[in-house]
């Protein structure tokens, strides 16, 4: 600098440390948040890590579930979660591209963003009341896969909705009028150009989505899972065992459980959805590395 | 003389602002309209007007008309309205895809499929456009890792690959480097021997050098258009000199 610092501008030691202050200061939040994630994985990782074998994944369990294994468990939970991710996918996917390309400012579409946001923070309790009484008795579809699996749809859908409508949304406007200055139709625009463009960020919103279903209990407490079925569904109709109730009933129903065996069965959730979630990444970054801009 | 493009009467308003205020103008066939004015004067408004994007503003009125080769635009097909009345924007847009498909895009949109006939369109409009030399040997490369300068220059050629009557250009060299802009200008030159070339643009000199007819626009109207060598030594309109001469703007 070839003309002295004016007297106002501080010094240059004060920014230096206030720089490092701040930079502490975010460093520190971020291990304040991950500590509690970390936290939580080793330790069920710790006391569940015994039960977990071949046998475990792979057979009944037995005597009251207090041994064996805890297969229908886990056939249940890729049941339902697959049931919710064919109701909950195409009609969140094209009502989120509906909203972002086609429904415009107007007020209407206003209110009907506004109350797909509130319909995401819903309790899900308050979703599986909704099952049960829309599924299971007006639709007359039982205490079924089907019943479990739309309950959890219709609770993941609003995330669908607007986690693929801000990833259109994300994709630059100019792609756009350069597409309508070639002549391209609306449509043609959004297949060729908005959506292979907004794909990452909508399998991420389903993603998130599919851990979510897979986890929650509440939707499937009244709608479709059993609470010991040790048989492996055949159709939609059946009722199925589903992970998170087993857990559930595990840990506050069934008298002289191992610990070992709650939290084995905690591990293999959660590892279900770890393995849901690299799916995901994988995918996103393969789609990801064409496409940069 | 012989217009391709006629504006009779065109008024447009956004809301309640009035952004272009009856302005009547015509565009030469095979020839160079220049469009010149301060910011803020309607001539992106105006060019919006041509090929109909303007209808995606929802706030936008338009009153008066268009007329390409004598029919209404608005009685047009609008995706045919764009085809043939190509349109370059200030900033270069890449699209997300190879630099073979962003020219192939408008092409494939209209059914068209035979990998000969793309290979030939590809070739032709980045040959137009002064890109071919620089890009043959890496056309599947992404279209958005080009320099900004090569980018405005595809941007060109694939606004000449739907085979237009009238390219427009608004303000296309803002964003690039001058030698770009003069090989742009050069190519501009020679594809006004096939059809009618529209250029919006701040640099007067662009104008001067190029346009075979120059209009001057200012807070929505039409000052005065002429053809350019006679407007810019002897303006009729006060205001035309003064910004001619470099007075305001």
């Amino acid at each position: 600098m070839s003309q002295p610092a004016p007297p106002f501008v501080e010094p240059l030691g004060t920014r230096h440390r206030r720089q490092r202050l701040a930079g502490l200061a975010l460093g520190a939040a971020t291990a304040v948040a991950a500590l509690p994630a970390l936290a939580i994985v080793s330790f069920i990782v710790w006391k569940g890590w015994p039960a977990i074998s071949w046998e475990f994944l792979t057979e009944m369990p037995v005597s009251g579930m207090t041994k064996g294994g805890i297969q229908p468990a886990i056939v249940g939970t890729l049941w339902l979660v697959g049931v919710s991710l064919l109701f909950s996918v195409p009609v969140g996917v094209l009502a989120g591209m509906y909203l972002s390309e086609y429904a415009g400012e107007g007020w209407l579409a206003r209110v009907v963003d506004l109350a797909i946001v509130n319909l995401a923070g819903v309790p899900s309790i308050v979703h599986a009341l909704f099952g049960l009484g829309a599924f299971v008795l007006f639709l007359d579809f039982g205490t079924s896969i089907l019943s479990g699996g739309l309950t959890l749809g219709v609770m993941t859908l609003p995330v669908i909705i607007t986690s693929t409508k801000a990833a259109m949304q994300s994709v630059p406007h100019n792609f756009r009028v350069a597409c309508w200055n070639l002549g391209a139709t609306r449509w043609q625009t959004i297949w060729h150009v908005v959506l292979p463009n907004a794909l990452p960020g909508i399998l991420t919103g389903v993603i998130l989505q599919v851990s979510r279903s897979a986890g929650e209990t509440a939707p499937v407490l009244f709608t479709g899972a059993a609470f010991y079925l040790p048989i492996l569904p055949t159709s939609v109709w059946d009722q199925t065992m589903a992970l998170s109730m087993h857990v559930f009933a595990l840990v506050t129903q069934v008298p002289n459980v191992t610990e070992e065996l709650k939290y084995g069965t905690a591990l293999v959730l959660l590892g279900v959805v770890l393995c849901f979630n690299s799916f995901a990444i994988a995918l996103r970054y393969y789609l990801r590395r064409n496409r940069r801009w | 003389m012989d217009d391709l493009v006629r504006i009779e009467n065109l008024s447009i308003r956004y809301g309640e602002k009035a952004v272009v205020r009856n302005v009547t103008l015509a565009a030469p066939r095979n020839g160079i309209l220049g469009i010149v004015g301060p910011a803020g004067s309607g001539k992106s408004s105006l060019l919006t007007a041509l090929n109909r994007t303007i209808d995606f503003v929802p706030s936008a009125r338009v009153e008066g008309r268009v007329t390409l080769d004598g029919a209404d635009v608005r009685s047009l097909d609008i995706s045919d309205v764009r085809r043939r009345v190509a349109m370059v924007l200030p900033l270069p847009v890449g699209l997300p895809m190879s630099v073979y498909e962003n020219v192939a895009f408008a092409p494939r949109m209209v059914g068209v499929k035979r990998r000969a006939e793309l290979d030939e369109i590809v070739e032709r409009c980045l040959t137009q456009a002064a890109l071919w030399e620089e890009v043959k040997d890496r056309l599947n490369m992404l279209g958005t890792r080009l320099s900004g300068g090569q980018q405005q220059r595809l941007t060109l050629a694939r606004a000449l690959s739907t085979d237009p009557d009238v390219l427009c250009l608004d303000e296309f060299s803002i964003a690039i480097d001058p030698v770009t802009t003069m090989r742009i200008e050069a190519v501009l030159m020679e594809l006004k021997a096939h059809m009618t070339i529209i250029l919006v643009t701040n640099l007067l000199m662009q104008a001067r050098r190029i346009a075979d007819v120059t209009a001057f626009m200012l807070n929505g109207e039409l000052v005065e258009v002429g053809r350019t060598g006679e407007l810019f030594v002897f303006a009729r309109d006060p205001r035309t000199s003064d910004y001619l001469a470099g007075k305001f703007g």
